[in-house]
């Protein structure tokens, strides 16, 4: 009895011996778009940095913006911006406001079945799919096939940016079926010939991307890096990186590599678009300066 | 039990009498008891924990703005063209916070699983009490016993992965993953609880009402129908009454297979969202303190209370099936 | 009681016993269809237990070497090992264990030698301990991040960090206890069985040998329980290794960059990387063997150790037959 218990207690004292505040690791937390982004961004800064310690985990944007507001995160990865709400709540409980960085562009892509013939669609158009005013495939020109359309959990930024910029604001329809991450969608989409889903470009494999219009007299585009660069895209939207205040230390450390070419390229390697030249270059002219001076 | 302190052993200054023995044993008797408090006041704190973070539901004002308990109950506008009804949908401009889509969600699947479920535990349970050769028992303990130890997470990706797949293949259904392929995955987790408990009280059952039968001449058919079934039912009833607790709290499987949707209609093979999965894929997003935190808190007292009530009601029975057996003899 | 051989049969019109047993042949009575019935649905038990099995099997057994075993994930979880989630699984349900078993086994000690057994508070402490056993492991779950992470974490933080967030955050810690708590009632069931079968004799002599109450628990009643405590630890770890629920917003993560070493560190599991992987991993179709792989070690992990429980019950059993 009395040597299990001294090595209870050894144990306990060895493992509390290890506690301290965090020490010198960045946390990101938030987006499921980027949380691929968000990993091989950190593997391969700690390969060119040794002894930076980043760890990345998922949950969806407001997951991370809900995390850096209680603090338990110091990046939140975000698929949407923040709304005004978030960043009082940032700056009455963290005490600055939040600092948001643009880091990758991505486009929102609607995804459908390889096989299924429809091949492009206007935002209104996907609108009513989503709130349950077109039910059949036919309607579009395809078969006589019922729609299951698929989204993401409420957590998600990608859902928030879908729900402010298709939807109008506007509800899902109760029938939608939500799925926890892009890529559950993807595998979902992949699976259902007659099903419909959305989510960021960089997932996309096994299924097929529908060319979207603004409306029924604009052209129809598909989210290409060109199209996705210049706006044409109607979904083209920016991934956000969000810091209590200015990045400082460590973290301005990171976000710099992040906005630099070589953390540009791993954008591309996983499958987003990068920020437009104009502003990586501008943000590589500030950090010469900052580094020169 | 303990005798230590009776004139006889007064005398002896023994083993056991010194006053350090006795002020340890005092001082273990405290610490045990407390230990057993500490069993007590965990399902207390359980309740008054998840009850404080559920009350400003009721409660606040600032929650009010944003959610009230009847704006969970009645119907609500979301759409102009379309009527009123129950919608699920807290992060929205308009936030909307229906309960029963994900009552429904839950009842749907559970009832899907017990439905599932019961004919093979029931069945299974009367082979190995009734008829089965000593070696078929030898089989059937261990698969129960190996089933009962599969993580749900494992059911879940079983569903999600393969059987959604073949199901909707099979019956040619809408969707894939619905309110009746998380239901079979959820029965599938709970036959052994059933059968377990089934089991026991068909076993229950004294030997003598089999062997009077059997000397009347009845069939095995006859015995297990007239005898048998019914004197283990209040104790079946109550196996199947625990499987429903199980099912209707489980997480994981429908968190994965169900489709999350928080539909409001009839057909099992439509996709649902039950209690459970609400609360684990939402809870991770909120703020602390938000309206939506304690909604989703009043959400798990909900299914903490139904739990509770439904093994009440379980253990009522096998109670009154012991009391049945052992006050009926004769 | 009227003459037995003229008894009203139930099913049949016959009045007498033997002739319903000529009627009906020795294959017609063997051949009811209950019997068969049952059979049939007793199988199909047996068979979803080998269809899951298989298909767990055949998916995972290709990618099962040391190497994934030991190595770390790479290629965004496509490729490599899931060492981390091993790891992170075994530190857990160490804590746990830590945490659980005193507390159960005291309380079973309590239950059935302290306690008066019509007392209102043993009473409760049995009714307490039979409804933990029913909660569900969300609940459990939102417990943990209420009462743990926010109330007392949060408390410790503001009494011995002054305010930095340390332990007022997802932790292993927490994890732990939380599932401590869940398999409390399992530690207790099987405590108690061990004691049960202990003869009472032994306890007689040793009170009149003049040992004190604890004095007897602990040299005379524990020691010979050892196998049942053992028992039930092992089934708390089983359960405990593969409940997802309670860890999900209490400390389990996707990809740390670290194995755990402190006790407010976020760690990796076995039952939460298989839920992340199946629903939100970057490329499911890529994924799909790492996933089979990690499902299959989660599986022989939990009955490798239910195993082991039923062997040492066996062998209780034995040594009690002596």
């Amino acid at each position: 009895m009395k040597t299990k218990l001294l090595l209870a207690v050894a144990i306990g004292a060895i493992m509390t011996a290890g506690i301290g505040v965090a020490g010198s690791s960045i946390t990101l937390k938030g987006s499921d778009t980027m949380v691929i982004l968000g990993q091989r961004w950190a593997e391969n800064y700690m390969a060119a940095n040794k002894g930076a310690v980043i760890q990345v985990t998922g949950g969806g944007s407001g997951t991370g913006i809900a995390a850096l507001i209680n603090g338990s995160a110091d990046i939140a990865q975000s698929s949407r911006a923040m709304k005004d709400k978030e960043k009082l709540e940032v700056k009455t409980k963290r005490g600055a406001e939040p600092s948001e960085i643009a880091t990758a562009m991505d486009g929102l892509a609607i995804y459908v079945h390889e096989g299924n013939p429809v091949a492009k669609l206007t935002l209104a158009t996907i609108k009513e799919i989503y709130q349950g005013d077109i039910l059949n495939w036919n309607e579009l020109g395809g078969p006589d096939e019922e729609i299951v359309v698929y989204s993401r959990e409420n957590n998600s930024g990608t859902y928030a940016y879908f729900k402010e910029f298709v939807l109008m604001t506007e509800d899902f329809a109760p029938a939608v079926q939500t799925l926890p991450g892009t890529a559950s969608i993807i595998n979902a989409v992949s699976k259902d010939e007659w099903s419909i889903g959305y989510g960021g470009i960089g997932y996309s494999s096994g299924v097929k991307i529908l060319a979207v219009a603004n409306n029924d007299s604009s052209a129809y585009f598909e989210p290409t890096e060109a199209n996705v660069e210049s706006g044409l895209y109607p979904l083209a939207r920016p991934l956000f990186w969000y810091t209590i205040g200015e990045p400082t230390g460590d973290i301005k450390g990171l976000v710099d590599w992040v906005l630099s070419p070589a953390g540009q390229k791993v954008v591309t390697d996983v499958g987003y678009y990068p920020l437009p030249k104009a502003k990586t270059d501008e943000k590589a002219e500030t950090a010469a300066d900052a580094n020169g001076e | 039990m303990p005798i230590h302190d009776s004139p006889v052993t007064r005398q002896r200054p023994s083993y056991g009498l010194r006053a350090k023995d006795r002020r340890r044993d005092t001082i273990m008797k405290y610490v045990i008891t407390a230990s057993a408090f500490g069993a007590i006041a965990v399902i207390v704190l359980i309740f008054v924990f998840i009850g404080r973070e559920a009350l400003p539901v009721i409660t606040s004002a600032e929650v009010h703005e944003e959610v009230t308990l009847k704006g969970m109950v009645t119907p609500v506008e979301w759409r102009a063209t379309k009527p009123k009804t129950y919608i699920w949908q807290p992060v929205s401009e308009v936030p909307k916070y229906s309960l029963f889509p994900l009552l429904l969600g839950s009842l749907k699947a559970t009832f899907v699983a017990i439905l599932f479920a019961t004919p093979f535990a029931v069945g299974a349970a009367m082979y190995s009490s009734e008829f089965a050769p000593r070696r078929a028992r030898e089989i059937i303990k261990p698969v129960i016993e190996m089933l009962a130890g599969i993580p749900s997470v494992v059911l879940g990706f079983f569903a999600l992965i393969v059987m959604a797949g073949w199901l909707k293949d099979a019956f040619d259904w809408k969707y894939r993953l619905n309110a009746t392929s998380a239901g079979i995955a959820l029965g599938i987790a709970v036959i052994p609880i059933i059968f377990t408990v089934a089991e026991e009280a068909l076993r229950a059952v004294p030997r003598q009402y089999r062997e009077a039968a059997l000397a009347l001449g009845a069939s095995p058919w006859q015995i297990a129908r007239r005898i048998v079934l019914p004197a283990a039912a209040p104790g079946i009833f109550a196996a199947v009454a625990l499987g429903f607790g199980r099912a209707i709290g489980e997480t994981m499987i429908v968190l994965m297979a169900s489709g999350n949707a928080a539909t409001w209609t009839l057909p099992l093979t439509d996709s649902v969202r039950t209690m459970s999965a609400t609360v684990a894929a939402e809870m991770a997003e909120v703020v602390n303190g938000s309206a939506h935190y304690h909604v989703l808190f009043f959400i798990g007292a909900l299914l903490f209370i139904l739990t509770f009530l439904i093994n009440l009601v379980g253990e009522l029975y096998v109670g009154r099936l012991k009391r049945r057996l052992t006050g009926s003899a004769g | 009681m009227a003459d037995p051989t003229t008894i009203q049969r139930p099913d049949t019109a016959q009045s007498e016993p033997r002739e319903f047993l000529a009627r009906k042949s020795r294959w017609k009575r063997f051949l009811s269809p209950l019997p068969i019935l049952t059979g049939f649905l007793a199988a199909c038990v047996v068979a979803m237990l080998v269809i899951i099995l298989w298909n767990v099997i055949a998916g995972g057994i290709g990618r099962l070497t040391w190497e994934f075993l030991s190595g770390a994930p790479t290629h965004g979880m496509a490729e490599g090992g899931i060492f981390p989630a091993i790891f992170g699984t075994v530190f857990l349900v160490i804590l746990m264990t830590i945490a659980v078993i005193p507390l159960g086994v005291a309380t079973a000690v309590y239950l059935r030698y302290y306690a008066r057994p019509d007392a209102w508070f043993s009473r409760a402490v049995r009714v307490a301990v039979n409804n933990l056993a029913g909660v569900p492991a969300i609940v459990f779950g939102l417990f943990g991040l209420g009462f743990f992470i926010q109330f007392v974490g949060k408390g410790i933080d503001n009494t011995f960090f002054g305010g930095t967030l340390t332990f007022g955050q997802p932790a292993i810690i927490w994890a732990s206890l939380t599932l401590a708590l869940l398999t409390l009632p399992v530690v207790i069931v099987a405590t108690e069985e061990a004691m049960r079968s202990l003869p009472n004799d032994y306890l007689e002599a040793s009170y009149a040998l003049g040992a004190t109450r604890w004095q007897t628990i602990s040299r005379v009643v524990i020691p010979n329980s050892m196998t049942g405590i053992l028992t039930g630890g092992i089934l708390a770890v089983s359960r405990g290794a593969g409940e997802v629920a309670p860890i999900m917003f209490t400390g389990a993560a996707y990809f740390l960059p670290y194995l755990p070493k402190k006790l407010n560190d976020q760690f990796m599991e076995l039952g939460y990387h298989v839920y992340v992987m199946s629903t939100q991993s970057p490329d499911v179709e890529a994924t799909l063997p790492v996933l089979y792989s990690t499902v299959l070690v989660l599986l022989l992990l939990t009955f490798a150790l239910n195993a082991l429980a039923v062997l040492i019950r066996y062998r209780l059993r034995g040594r009690q037959a002596v």
